[in-house]
């Protein structure tokens, strides 16, 4: 989850770190009052959880009360990047002499907390860090003996502070760290940190984005999420523990597990046409939630074909194809479908779905083609049959000894060759391959 | 032979009188996984699935008694990392994490102990690990799988299922399946397990299933052209991933342009890796390799 800078702004002045006076509107009146107590020349600034608000327009600065609600009224109710603006946050317009970058993420690869510096701050450090990566200097941090002096020292010497600013740098990137610790972060940054013309250091930018995984000890943070940053069924989606994001396509997607849900999406793709939504059902999802999965693809106007994938382990395919009957007489619909089941109770859920009119497939590409003509209004032409399938390998002895073994009908003899074995693992010994998973 | 686990595996189970832990205790007992040991904090003495696995009130106690070998765990994210840090601590090997949403900051902590310990972690957020005819940890459908001599790794659950059930259609057995799991801090990563299937004798090629996200895969790709001799085929998920928007794994996520499925397809094909546009073209790589 993310926050807004206003958000993060006040968490971070929570520990300590300098930020520059300022209060939020969501009127222009509001706005010319808060100017009017600051007092001086202010910065009105769009909270929308996008990047790039500047070059949008969605911050200006104001030398007047006057200016200060005219632009708020400009601001208010702009659309950044497909967002509204719905509120502005009027703060205190800083001397700034000197831009740094310091923020505080998660370095996957080196599987510690790491805190990146940058003396070339304001702008977005990725760019930084693909332009001029020798730029940025980066400490990582030991989860038992976390944030050293020496660490600190070491950025603030490379960003070239000087004297007291070194003091107030350590405050600073303390600070940020226990911030970060403090709300489960994965990010917390403060870009620019401003050197302003009495050399004090100042946030004058923060942000901080949140590990949802976390979120069940922060219930603090938890508030703060933005709804309207969310389209409605991302948000309905969320309500139902379903995995969805919509993009641009036109054939709706329900899969469960996410890697499948992804693979769907490039297979849709590869043959030629284009995913409405990345969906996971999760494991062991009920009629309930398959129901309001499949009404929320159909809310999406663009939709012109539903393709189901579900490839049953835990989540069982009589339990899945309920849902989809059960959805389908809530929010009947022309709009083509064409399903998928393999795995635990495929027949029944096969049986379930017999009378409803769908397309059903064995394959993942049969599935991805028929979903792919249907969106098109085409009819679905199989391809030539594929050239014969020869596969012959030199199996290790060992291998085919394990094979016969697991192939073997009859448990006895296994178990009275090999008398060593608890009495469960004959089991095992009788064909694993065709049976199927009870439930 | 394999690798982590075979039939001489002692699994431990935590979380054993939960609805999810019983459910896949069952399926495991019934694959032939011996589970010597259930572990759930003050339910010490009783017996769990129909009388078959005695419980434990503490992992150390469980250990001391059964002689477990390895562990899995199916606890909820907020008592995981302490579950995993508990069988650490009992001296337990392999841990094996089917939990989802573990804090990463906590898996940074849990991770950095266990290279302490040397304990090997697989997951979390995994389907966990089965070898063929001989062992399943985890929540892996035993009855898609058949013994052989391919060895498959994946970030993924459900994608690998696709996979192994794509290869026992055809009769091309597997060695080991291995799921690393889908969050950004895991225990064992990609070069972790090739490494293994490349020291293992009765694993001949490698499937590696990969996602968006972080750099694994381009970091086996440089492993795969230096250290490894036995074949890999590879397919990666999330070509039409969006930037910026987490796909379901909590690792699964394109972060400022790195992570794409392009790169990773790039470094793994620079490396002689072949890589599948679609899980149903694995076999036929995998045929073209062995010939």
């Amino acid at each position: 989850m993310k926050l807004h800078e206003y958000q993060s702004k006040q968490i971070f002045a929570r520990y300590g770190i300098p930020i520059p006076k300022g209060q939020v509107a969501s009127a222009p009146e509001e706005a010319r009052h808060i100017a009017t107590e600051l007092g001086k020349r202010v910065v009105v600034k769009s909270q929308v959880l996008v990047g790039g608000r500047g070059k949008a327009g969605g911050v200006k600065v104001a030398n007047t009360p006057d200016e200060a609600e005219q632009v708020a009224q400009k601001i208010l109710g702009m659309n950044i990047k497909g967002l509204t603006v719905r509120k502005v946050l009027v703060d205190e317009a800083a001397d700034i002499q000197h831009e740094i970058y310091l923020g505080v993420v998660i370095n996957r690869a080196a599987r510690r907390v790491t805190m990146m510096a940058s003396a070339a701050g304001g702008m977005d450090i990725e760019e930084v860090a693909r332009v001029s990566p020798e730029k940025i200097v980066k400490v990582l941090i030991d989860p038992f003996i976390g944030l050293r002096d020496y660490q600190v020292r070491q950025i603030a010497f490379a960003l070239g502070l000087k004297g007291d600013q070194i003091r107030d740098f350590g405050v600073i990137a303390n600070g940020l760290y226990k911030a970060f610790l403090d709300c489960d972060a994965s990010l917390a940054e403060i870009n620019p940190l401003v050197i302003t013309g009495e050399g004090k250091l100042l946030a004058v930018d923060g942000k901080i984005v949140t590990d949802d995984s976390g979120m069940f000890r922060h219930q603090d943070l938890a508030a703060l999420r933005d709804m309207d940053e969310e389209t409605s069924s991302e948000a309905e989606a969320r309500k139902f523990g379903l995995s969805y994001i919509q993009l641009d396509g036109e054939i709706g997607c329900m899969v469960n597990g996410a890697g499948l849900a992804m693979t769907t999406m490039d297979i849709v793709k590869l043959f030629g046409g284009n995913p409405a939504n990345f969906l996971d059902i999760g494991g062991g999802a009920s009629a309930d939630k398959v129901a309001a999965a499949l009404r929320i693809i159909l809310a999406d106007p663009k939709v012109r074909a539903v393709l189901f994938n579900i490839f049953g382990g835990i989540t069982r395919c009589d339990e899945v194809a309920k849902g989809i009957v059960q959805a389908l007489q809530q929010v009947p619909t022309q709009v083509p479908m064409v399903v998928r089941l393999v795995g635990t109770n495929e027949e029944e859920g096969r049986a379930i779905l017999a009378g409803a009119k769908m397309q059903t497939a064995s394959t993942l590409v049969e599935a991805a083609q028929k979903a792919v003509a249907a969106a098109k209004g085409e009819e679905y032409v199989p391809p030539p049959p594929p050239p014969p399938f020869v596969y012959k390998p030199r199996l290790h002895a060992a291998v085919k000894a394990i094979r016969s073994a697991a192939r073997k009908p009859s448990a006895k003899k296994s178990a009275a060759k090999k008398p060593a074995r608890k009495p469960a693992t004959k089991k095992a010994t009788r064909k694993p391959v065709k049976k199927a998973a009870k439930k | 032979m394999s690798i982590l686990v075979d039939k001489n595996t002692r699994l431990l189970v935590q979380g054993i009188t939960g609805r999810e832990g019983e459910f896949h205790t069952r399926q495991m007992l019934e694959y032939g996984t011996q589970v010597v040991a259930g572990m759930t904090p003050g339910r010490g003495g009783e017996w769990a699935v129909d009388g078959k696995v005695p419980v434990f009130d503490t992992v150390k106690e469980a250990v001391e008694t059964t002689g477990a070998n390895a562990s899995v765990i199916y606890v909820p994210a907020r008592f995981a990392p302490d579950s995993i840090l508990e069988a650490a601590d009992a001296g337990i090997p392999f841990v094996c994490c089917i939990t989802e949403g573990i804090p990463v900051l906590d898996m940074i902590r849990v991770r950095a102990y266990l290279d302490q310990r040397g304990t090997r972690l697989l997951g979390p957020n995994c389907p966990g690990i089965i070898t063929p005819g001989e062992c399943k940890v985890g929540i892996i459908p035993g009855h898609i799988c058949m013994p052989g001599n391919i060895g498959i790794v994946s970030r993924s659950g459900t994608l690998t299922y696709e996979v192994v059930y794509a290869l026992t259609m055809r009769r091309m057995g597997q060695s080991t399946c291995v799921g690393i799991g889908g969050d950004p801090i895991n225990g064992t990563n990609f070069i972790d397990v090739l490494q293994m299937f490349e020291e293992d004798p009765l694993t001949d090629q490698v499937v590696m299933i990969g996602e968006i996200g972080g750099s694994d895969e381009e970091k086996a790709a440089e492993f795969i052209s230096t250290q490894m001799s036995k074949p890999v085929v590879s397919f990666v998920a999330g070509r039409t991933a969006p930037p910026g928007k987490r796909m379901g794994h909590a690792g699964a996520i394109i972060e400022g342009g790195a992570g794409t499925a392009e790169g990773k397809i790039k470094a793994l094909e620079s490396v002689g890796v072949r890589v599948a546009k679609h899980p149903e073209e694995i076999p036929h790589l995998i045929a073209q390799a062995a010939r």
